[in-house]
């Protein structure tokens, strides 16, 4: 397909047949692999990934991350971030890297905010680790980061525990916590899964600002086809661990892929004239 | 229903306190413990193990006041006298007041007590949350010590560590400390267990937390609660434990009035002086009694599995 190569030297990010395993039930059986030769190249732009679930969106998410833990097991012939060889990395360099210039939004708010901390002492644990600051200068910077994140009264939000306050106020939190220390590269697993529609549109807007103003990489998985093809510059489209179609955003409408068409050919439409929605043939896939 | 607030009316502040909206923080942890306080209380078991514990501590604190004598000073003219309006509890072998003795006696309980507990709760809590949260070899190695130290009984242990150091108050709690961990680190292992693969503890190691910083900061806040219940429960053991050594000989040394020694002395007069041993006795049977009791009340009002109210 038409897939826009970045120029190698603006590539932030380069993978190349990124592989993640998992034992199978037995010993005796075959490790399962649930991402199978993914390669892409991310530069500079917004990257959509889609797919249903247990398609592999996440893992690969986690895997270049690193956070995949054992039995798990992540190979790759190449995994580059802004020249570093990921892989080879200790794992000393990994949190070095982690947060400070790649960070991951989780999914929900409710599982990924520590339940018996304060808000704001969770925002301000990436300061902590990664910049030596003054207790007074963090505690600005915390309150200027809620304000980005358009919290209104960031002071008294700061010191709420994470069950007092909202899903969309959570998921805005946890983009606060994965943003203040300004990352070359965000990777937001379903970051608006949990919200509501409404919360939904303002908390991808403001992605979209940060990506904008700051001129980050933005990996954003989703099974939602119309959000990824409205927010995204490109699209790679994944079955069973694989790509099985990567195109512009613009483009998407004009896939070809079987699976893809199967996706679109899914989505409800608001003046439904089919009297039955179509289904994935999944023995057709299979043989992708 | 909001129940109106007036100051000056009868039971205004108890209102406040279970105002089912509290207006801030404070409010609604004063009206949590409020709540605490009055199921405790409800427990009549309850409340006589926190009188006891909370009349030992008094008994400690004010020791020097509450004895009429002191607890070294002999009078062999007075020896074995039974116990009277001059001597409550009588007197021992050395002509000592009993009761003095047994009122010094609760400070160095308690020192026992409190110290063990703040020895040994971390240091199971560490190797606990240490062993749950890496796992693997990890989790083997510590848990097999852990299940060796468990294997033993806790007295044997403790007496086979006081011989390898020598006798001695301090050494009695540094042996009490070494046997009553495991307990800890099971529990903290298997509160940690369930939260290792938490979504929040995978969002802090992707803000570059290190493992030490994510046990310490993240891990262990999560787990003191059910040890603190657990270390309550403990206590009547290791006093138990303490009377134990000192009854061997290993624990305090005489003149410290410690009750297991005071017993172990006694013992000697058992069948003509019956007090000398059985008063320092009754003091051990109540006070482990309360911290029983104490611990099981605390059990029932903070296990919110348990709350039938």
């Amino acid at each position: 397909m038409t897939m826009r190569d970045p120029g190698s030297d603006s590539a932030l990010l380069r993978v190349e047949d990124l592989r993640v395993s998992f034992p199978g039930a037995s010993r005796a059986a075959a490790r399962i692999e649930v991402v199978r030769g993914l390669s892409f190249t991310l530069g500079r732009e917004r990257l959509g990934i889609v797919g249903e679930s247990g398609s592999g969106k996440s893992m690969t998410g986690r895997a270049i991350l690193r956070l995949i833990r054992a039995p798990g097991r992540v190979t790759a012939a190449r995994l580059q971030f802004d020249g570093v060889d990921l892989p080879g990395l200790p794992e000393r360099g990994m949190r070095a890297l982690r947060g400070a210039r790649l960070s991951m939004i989780m999914q929900d708010p409710k599982f990924s905010l520590h339940p018996i901390m304060r808000v704001g002492r969770q925002i301000d644990e990436s300061l902590t680790l990664h910049e030596s600051l003054s207790r007074r200068e963090r505690k600005s910077k915390v309150r200027a980061m809620l304000e980005a994140v358009r919290i209104d009264d960031p002071d008294r939000v700061a010191k709420l525990y994470p069950h007092e306050i909202s899903g969309g106020m959570g998921q805005r939190v946890m983009i606060a916590m994965m943003l203040i220390a300004q990352p070359d590269l965000l990777i937001a697993d379903e970051p608006t899964s949990a919200l509501d529609v409404s919360v939904q549109a303002s908390v991808l807007q403001l992605i979209d600002d940060l990506v904008t103003e700051r001129g980050m990489g933005l990996i954003l998985i989703s099974h939602d086809l119309s959000l990824v093809a409205r927010f995204c510059d490109r699209i790679l489209v994944m079955n069973r661990g694989q790509v099985v179609e990567a195109c512009d955003a613009a483009r998407l409408h004009h896939a070809v892929h079987p699976y893809t068409r199967g996706l679109l050919a899914a989505v409800p439409r608001l003046h439904e004239t089919r009297s039955t929605l179509p289904v994935l043939d999944r023995d057709e896939r299979s043989s992708t | 229903m909001s129940v109106p607030r007036a100051p000056g009316a009868t039971g205004g502040w108890r209102a406040w306190l279970l105002d089912d909206s509290p207006g801030s923080r404070a409010q609604a942890s004063a009206g949590r413990a409020y709540r605490l306080g009055t199921a405790l209380l409800r427990n009549p078991l309850a409340v006589v193990g926190a009188l006891i514990v909370l009349g030992l501590v008094l008994t400690a604190a004010f020791a020097p006041w509450i004895a009429p004598e002191s607890p070294i000073g002999q009078d062999l003219s007075n020896r074995l006298l039974a116990p009277s309006a001059a001597h409550w509890m009588g007197t021992d072998e050395l002509g000592r007041d009993i009761f003095s003795r047994v009122v010094h006696g609760a400070r160095i309980t308690l020192t026992i007590v409190a110290l063990v507990a703040i020895i040994s709760a971390p240091l199971g809590l560490v190797i606990g949350a240490v062993s749950g949260y890496f796992g693997g070899w990890t989790d083997r190695v510590l848990m097999g010590l852990t299940d060796m130290f468990l294997s033993l009984p806790k007295l044997i242990l403790a007496l086979a560590f006081v011989a390898a150091l020598g006798p001695g108050i301090e050494n009695a709690i540094i042996a009490i400390a070494i046997t009553a961990w495991p307990p800890y680190a099971r529990i903290a292992r298997a509160e940690t267990l369930t939260f290792r693969s938490a979504e929040f503890i995978s969002a802090m190691r992707l803000l570059g937390a290190s493992h030490t910083r994510i046990i310490a900061r993240h891990v262990l806040p999560l787990c003191t609660s059910s040890l603190i219940v657990r270390a309550t429960l403990d206590m009547a053991g290791i006093i138990l434990t303490a009377a134990g050594l000192g009854f061997l000989g290993l624990g305090a040394q005489p003149p410290l009035p410690e009750w297991g020694a005071m017993i172990s002395r006694g013992r000697a007069f058992i069948l003509d002086q019956w007090w000398v041993a059985t008063m320092p006795g009754i003091a051990i049977i109540v006070v482990s009694l309360g911290f029983c009791l104490l611990g099981d009340g605390l059990r029932d009002v903070l296990d919110p599995k348990h709350d039938d109210a």
